[in-house]
């Protein structure tokens, strides 16, 4: 039974190396300049490439960061070190359940207060529809990581003279720091790849998005309607999108964890 | 009181204590009033998704009652929406998963956290971490192009071969159906079960495996009967963690499972699920009736998910 167990580790552990080797071999010759530079091609003809999708995808991130992070990291200063304890639980609640949500309902309430009043799908949709979802994980993780900042260093900073609010900007949150870049790094890579809420937020689209208020492509969007679509050459194009996604969240995820790693604050509380 | 002549003439005000005032000026009132302006967001936010839910779901909910959830007749054109054939998937795809995940993922679990030693633990626990995090439009694109046709091609007709007798493989191999759905559900929940089980079983206190060891237990018998029982809620805890997961699972399934409603008993019979029915419709849906019917759906999936959720957290909390 104790090697049954092993077994069962490696098979579950293989799989990631069974998903990036496939990706690499059916992708990576795909991944080219073109890849990066050029725009689909009308259906039929071979080549382009998914460079308004990566725009697309690098607008939406940014703005769900500029949207989730500041509620997360603030929320969590909040919960750490202001709030009574009745207060702290019900946003704790909130935030737990809102991390619950299947993704696909994240999309309708972002449809019916974005997409719906406004008549439009668009990149704002679907950066407010990711920023969303980064809210509940920055939230959480921040606030462990400021809570494992030992008290001591509070005690000493007001011993001080310092205010309370000058003890979290100069002294808490620089010794969390690491911890809550970790946290906010984690929470966009989860996001990236996020394909569900963006299809009746930002819905998509093969050519270039003007501006913030239209539709716009993005690359899990992409890598979804390729893959399903009748053509070998769109096919191909989701491999290596696949393989594109894939090495940019693992790469993150990696840097996160290296930037834990070295640093101090534990996230137990 | 009054008599008494005070010895420190004006002490200078504690932290505590400090007027509204003062603590307006150091910037701590303010701060507090902003950091609260954030957190009460959160609650906001999660407030009106739920109302959205609710009030964008009212006319459906009105017009079709508990019919919703006992009829299978899906049709836009006559504006006729039962979902159980939505529900029949969504429940079956997770139940395969869970058969599949659960053996797997806490076998594994056992392993890293008992057997294996710790450096090997933490670095299969890193790939683990890394594997949780892979989205699930990959997933799908390996199971259209790698599952489905293994399924279709080797899997399906051994099964009609040797078990075909039964009513769960009847039918076409078409490669699509529950059984596809299942298998790729199962390896996307697999990392959960693994990370929050070897959470648990880490925790359980060393003075259990002594005991047992002691008595004369061999390390599978500690392992089994002393250790895993003793974590049991826990374990229980990533399996519902698990199961929300597979039941809000949306870009994988809707690729492999065939989006065919019907209820079928066989599992090779292609099927669709309540998420990768709003993925499908929601952009096409022609009326309001239909739109409405696809957000219930949403609310359906929102309560299970929430209910599971939170008896996953309970379960991992008593641990």
């Amino acid at each position: 039974m104790l090697t049954m167990t092993g077994v069962c580790a490696m098979v579950a552990v293989s799989v990631l190396f069974l998903i990036l080797g496939y990706l690499a071999i059916h992708g990576g010759a795909s991944v080219n300049w073109n890849f990066f530079t050029k725009v689909p091609v009308p259906v039929g003809e071979t080549g382009g490439g998914l460079a308004n999708a990566i725009l697309g995808s690098a607008k939406m991130l940014l703005l769900a960061t500029l949207f989730g992070v500041p509620i997360g990291f603030f929320g969590a200063i909040y919960l750490a070190e202001f709030s009574g304890s009745a207060t702290a639980f019900v946003v704790r609640y909130a935030a737990d359940l809102l991390n619950g949500v299947p993704s696909i309902v994240i999309g309708i309430f972002a449809y019916g207060l974005v997409v719906h009043p406004f008549k439009q799908y668009s990149t704002l949709a679907g950066g407010f529809a990711l920023g969303l979802m980064m809210i509940p994980i920055t939230l959480r993780s921040t606030e462990g990581f400021l809570r494992g900042v030992p008290n001591p260093l509070r005690e000493a900073a007001m011993a001080l003279g310092a205010s309370k609010w000058k003890t979290i900007a100069t002294v808490i949150v620089p010794a969390a720091y690491r911890g809550i870049l970790t946290a906010i790094l984690l929470a966009f890579a989860r996001v990236a790849g996020e394909t569900a809420p963006l299809l009746f937020t930002a819905l998509g689209n093969q050519f270039w998005s003007p501006g913030w208020t239209h539709p716009t492509a993005s690359l899990p969007v992409m890598i979804y309607t390729y893959a399903l679509a009748p053509y070998d050459d769109w096919h191909r194009q989701a491999w290596a999108a696949g393989l594109v996604l894939l090495v940019l969240i693992l790469v993150i995820n990696i840097v996160a964890r290296a930037i834990l790693s070295r640093g101090i604050a534990v996230p137990r509380s | 009181m009054a008599t008494t002549t005070t010895i420190v003439p004006s002490a200078g005000p504690v932290a505590g204590s400090r007027s509204f005032l003062s603590r307006l000026r150091e910037r701590d009132e303010i701060a507090r009033m902003i950091t609260f302006l954030f957190a009460a967001s959160v609650v906001l936010v999660t407030v009106l998704l739920v109302f959205e839910l609710w009030q964008g779901s009212v006319l459906a909910r009105h017009k079709f009652g508990f019919n919703f959830f006992r009829t299978s007749v899906w049709d836009p054109i006559f504006e006729q929406f039962g979902a159980l054939p939505f529900i029949y998937g969504t429940l079956v795809t997770a139940t395969l998963a869970l058969l599949i995940a659960v053996p797997l993922g806490i076998g594994a679990a056992i392993f890293l956290a008992e057997l294996a030693p710790a450096r090997v633990s933490d670095t299969l626990e890193f790939f683990i971490d890394l594997l949780a995090a892979v989205p699930s439009v990959i997933y799908g694109v390996l199971g259209v192009f790698i599952v489905v046709p293994l399924m279709r091609q080797y899997v399906q007709p051994a099964l009609k071969h040797s078990l075909g007798f039964l009513p769960l493989f009847q039918g076409p191999a078409y490669g699509v159906g529950f059984l596809t759905a299942g298998i790729v559900l199962a390896i996307m929940v697999i990392p959960y079960i693994i990370s929050v089980s070897r959470e648990v079983l880490l925790s359980v206190p060393r003075d259990q495996r002594e005991a047992a060891l002691s008595l004369g237990a061999t390390r599978w018998e500690s392992t089994w009967r002393v250790v895993v029982p003793f974590a049991r809620a826990g374990i229980f805890g990533s399996i519902f963690l698990a199961l929300a997961r597979a039941l809000g699972e949306t870009m994988a399934v809707t690729m492999v499972i065939g989006n065919t409603p019907i209820v079928s008993t066989s599992l090779l019979s292609p099927g669709y699920s309540i998420a990768a029915v709003i993925a499908n419709e929601f952009t096409e849906a022609t009326g309001e009736l239909h739109t409405q019917s696809l957000i219930e759906l949403g609310l359906v999936l929102f309560l299970l998910t929430f209910l599971l959720n939170g008896f996953a957290r309970l379960l991992i909390v008593t641990t």
